[in-house]
């Protein structure tokens, strides 16, 4: 190249200049656990499933797989789950937290309506297992269990399929066909079902030559407690109550109604009693409303069909025509104290639901199996003391929740997966959490939370009318978008925009990105602007 | 209640898989201009530098690249163009530090004369460039109203020089020339001058203010303005590391700062009246803007100067009561 008079060097680009020299810290992208899926109990990816129900269409039969990756049940999840990841959602720092469960009761009816089904893709491998129980836990074990290939009997020694999903939960909080809808789909990839069959002795089941067992019968015993009452006083406990109502049966519990206990199951029962047509359902619970296990959703919608709540009582004495109850006040442990002020409640019949046990007689006294406090007990993948033999669900220590049955089937599944192949199971590592102060919420718009519409209050006091109803789709699909993709990329392109340096490469779509280390000069635009916490300063090793 | 689907992730971020592509800022796109690359010596998070390309890659797709740029001496032409090395992927001529205007002015009018008035001329400065130095020549660029959008990257004050005081440094700051010393509180108060409202006075075509922070608020404008023929000028706030003694990763932060405290109004004009501002979106008061920089670091340092803060939160509300930066509706 010829150059003009006075001029030595020829033009050169500036990218012979390699500013990447002068960094000293490097950014990093990374992918962090979210809070909402951290906090799943059973183990539901929540942030990526939302990411694919943001697109709609087509995304939401993509999410509807996500989620059955891992729970089989999202229509009914979608109703009875206590979403602890709306708990631990990093949106309710900013507004409220994302309606996870309204969107997944969303997807999960649709599935229904679409009729959208899954496969077993694995080989068969021959193994047979037995899975006793067909409740959340049995059911989910048996689902994932025969989509690794293997062949699975489920027993149970109800009439019907479901367990607590059928005897324990009320109509209005599942509707049947929901429940009925869902099981199918699960029974359809091959479950060998027997109905009527209760398990009385483990050893004769294991006699029958099954490769592994898992033991899922729940905790279908309502415990009891000593009540001096008179004898034509009406006692009934509210696992039976419920049973029988599910079973067909029409409880007599009269026109007052009283339930003793505090947890969800005595709020069922109330609520239970007075679409029976009690024209008085009153909760008697031994300390305050703050300190009551039922779940607050649970308590208000309660509260609006108008149930009554006697607050720091105990009962004292069931009489022919009422109770005689004893008002206690919080001690300084914060547990109830006795003041001997009693004072009488109307009723004529009163529904005990304090707790529920487990019944392990099919266990016999030398099952090998450990039994701690009424519980069995199992190690980290949820194997007990005897070989082959494995327990999930509301049998061992821990939440009882549908929710946490489900996650202890895919866990249990795991594990006999492993065991059957004799490989060892796999810890998951300790989850790095996307933090709140990670994310740069600027970028967020303002979008308050959409609620799902309840059932009117007259409806709710004489039918078992689902009470809850779903978003539409516009309302579920906005709902979604309000995630905030805490730790993880959605391709926002603000690293990309805005580096003074060029030094982010946007190298395909959806947003995928690399840190040109030529150029990057460290400093930390694209971490602090990205909206998601999904990059990092790492210092250069010097 | 709504059922107009929204992209509340990431709605304000450069770009968005869920919108429709023609609504995603110019610079989330694969294939942007890139008018300024890499390899240019600016300091670590430098404003200037992403401000820059974020104009010229907006005005090179408004004008299907038929563009010249003309740049006056300063940070800008220092960092980007080290002999021989360019930084510049468009056509780029340097001026004097003062008659950047006179020489885009004369640009226009030689494209004009040889028929080729399909090319645009943008002309760039820094603060001292345009307030200061500059001063006659663009005066003279608009009174004229030659074809030209005069672009002004304010990072208020000579910082390739020094860290000097420019008639764009705000009151209170501390420069080289400017430090705090036994009374004062660094730049004097009722110094320096807006040079938008300057422009506006000479009743050009456009004038408006804009920030490194919102991408897509400067993208728009510089589409606008290129839309538009005469003499126009954009104001675009870009936050310096090394001058406010500011971590080199909040540059988009603080310059959004400045905006939320009401102390930078953004807001765009035509023939000297207001017709639009950028209305603030969750607002603070100026100390969250003052704090992280350390060139107002004596107003908070032992007893402070709260009466020096105060009479700064004045300005920026004597701000927000004339462009009407708040609503009712403001969250």
């Amino acid at each position: 190249m010829k150059l003009p008079y006075a001029v030595t060097l020829g033009p050169g680009s500036s990218l012979a200049d390699l500013t990447g020299t002068w960094r000293t810290e490097r950014p990093v992208y990374q992918t962090l656990t979210a809070p909402c899926g951290n906090s799943c109990p059973a183990g539901e990816d929540v942030r990526s499933w939302l990411y694919l129900a943001e697109s709609g269409g087509a995304g939401y039969e993509a999410a509807w797989r996500a989620i059955m990756d891992v729970n089989p049940f999202p229509a009914i999840m979608g109703r009875v789950c206590y979403h602890p990841c709306e708990t631990a959602c990093n949106r309710g720092n900013l507004d409220e937290a994302v309606g996870i469960n309204s969107v997944e009761r969303f997807l999960g009816d649709r599935a229904l309506e679409e009729g959208w089904q899954v496969e077993v893709s694995a080989p068969a491998t021959g193994k047979r297992v037995l899975v006793i129980g067909a409740g959340p836990a049995g059911l989910s074990a048996a689902y994932h269990l025969l989509r690794m290939g293997h062949a699975v009997t489920v027993r149970d020694s109800a009439a019907a399929v479901g367990g607590m999903m059928r005897y324990g939960i009320p109509a209005y909080r599942l509707p049947r066909d929901i429940l009925d809808g869902e099981v199918a789909r699960v029974l359809a990839l091959g479950v060998e079902l027997e109905l009527d069959t209760p398990v009385t002795d483990l050893d004769a089941a294991l006699a029958e030559g099954w490769d592994a067992v898992f033991l899922a019968v729940g905790a279908q015993l309502g415990r009891r407690t000593y009540l001096p009452a008179a004898s034509a006083a009406k006692v009934v406990d509210a696992v039976s109550m419920l049973h029988g109502l599910a079973a067909g049966e029409r409880p007599l519990l009269g026109r007052r109604v009283a339930v003793y206990g505090g947890g969800d199951t005595a709020i069922d029962a109330a609520r239970t009693a007075k679409r029976l047509g009690a024209s008085d359902a009153v909760v008697v619970y031994r300390r305050t409303r703050e300190r009551m296990p039922a779940h607050d959703d649970e308590v208000t919608q309660a509260e609006e069909e108008g149930i009554e709540f006697h607050w720091l009582s105990t009962i004292e004495r069931v009489e022919p025509d009422g109770l005689l109850i004893e008002q206690m006040e919080l001690g300084e442990d914060g547990f109830p104290q006795p003041t001997g002020r009693t004072e009488r409640l109307a009723a004529d019949s009163v529904v005990l639901a304090l707790g529920q046990d487990t019944d392990l007689s099919l266990l016999g006294p030398d099952s090998g199996c450990r039994v701690i406090d009424g519980t069995v007990d199992t190690n980290g993948s949820l194997a007990t003391a005897r070989a082959g033999v494995f327990a999930g669900g509301d049998v061992i220590a821990g939440e009882r929740s549908v929710t946490t049955a489900v996650g202890n089937g895919r866990r249990v599944a795991d594990s006999i997966d492993a065991w059957l192949s004799g490989r060892p199971t796999q810890r998951d590592p300790e989850p790095n959490l996307a933090q709140y102060e990670a994310l740069n919420t600027w970028y967020f718009e303002d979008a308050p939370r959409s609620h799902r519409p309840r059932l009117e209050l007259a409806r709710r006091s004489s039918t078992f009318d689902e009470v809850v109803t779903g978003l539409d789709a516009d309302t579920a699909l906005f709902e979604a978008r309000r995630c905030l993709s805490c730790g993880s990329c959605f391709s926002c392109d603000n690293c990309y925009a805005l580096c003074p340096d060029n030094a982010v490469l946007k190298i395909g779509p959806p947003g995928q990105y690399v840190i040109d280390l030529d150029y990057c000069k460290g400093c930390g635009i694209c971490v602090e602007e990205c909206p998601a916490g999904a990059i990092e300063m790492v210092p250069e090793e010097i | 209640m709504t059922t107009t689907p929204l992209y509340q992730i990431g709605t304000f971020a450069a770009g968005n898989r869920l919108l429709d592509p023609d609504q995603r800022s110019v610079q989330s796109d694969q294939d942007r201009t890139n008018a300024i690359t890499s390899g240019h010596r600016a300091c670590r998070g430098c404003g200037e530098a992403l401000a820059a390309r974020v104009v010229l890659d907006a005005a090179s797709r408004a004008t299907k690249g038929r563009l010249v740029t003309v740049n006056a001496t300063g940070c800008l032409e220092v960092f980007s163009t080290p002999y021989p090395e360019s930084a510049w992927q468009l056509p780029w001529l340097h001026s004097l530090f003062g008659n950047a205007a006179a020489v885009a002015s004369g640009t226009a009018a030689a494209l004009r004369a040889t028929g080729r008035d399909d090319i645009r001329v943008v002309a760039q400065a820094g603060d001292g460039g345009t307030v200061d130095i500059g001063m006659g020549c663009l005066s003279g660029m608009f009174e004229r109203n030659d074809d030209v959008l005069f672009v002004c990257y304010d990072n208020q004050g000579y910082m390739n020089t020094g860290v000097q005081r420019s008639g764009a440094t705000p009151p209170a700051a501390s420069t080289a020339t400017t430090r705090p010393v036994g009374t004062s509180a660094g730049n004097a108060f009722g110094t320096g001058k807006s040079l938008p409202l300057i422009a506006m006075a000479h009743e050009i075509p456009y004038v408006a203010t804009a920030t490194v922070a919102d991408l897509h608020d400067l993208e728009a404008k510089v589409v606008k303005a290129m839309s538009m023929h005469g003499a126009r000028y954009l104001h675009v706030l870009v936050p310096c590391p090394l001058g406010w003694g500011s971590p080199s990763a909040e540059t988009i932060q603080i310059a959004r700062l400045a905006t939320r405290c009401g102390l930078f109004p953004v807001f765009e004009a035509e023939h000297g009246a207001v017709t639009g501002v950028t209305r603030i979106r969750q607002p603070v008061p100026v100390t969250d803007y003052l704090e992280r920089q350390s060139r107002f670091a004596h107003l908070f340092a032992g007893a402070g100067r709260p009466d020096v803060v105060t009479a700064l939160q004045d300005r920026a509300d004597r701000n927000i009561a004339r462009y009407g930066l708040l609503t009712e509706e403001t969250p």
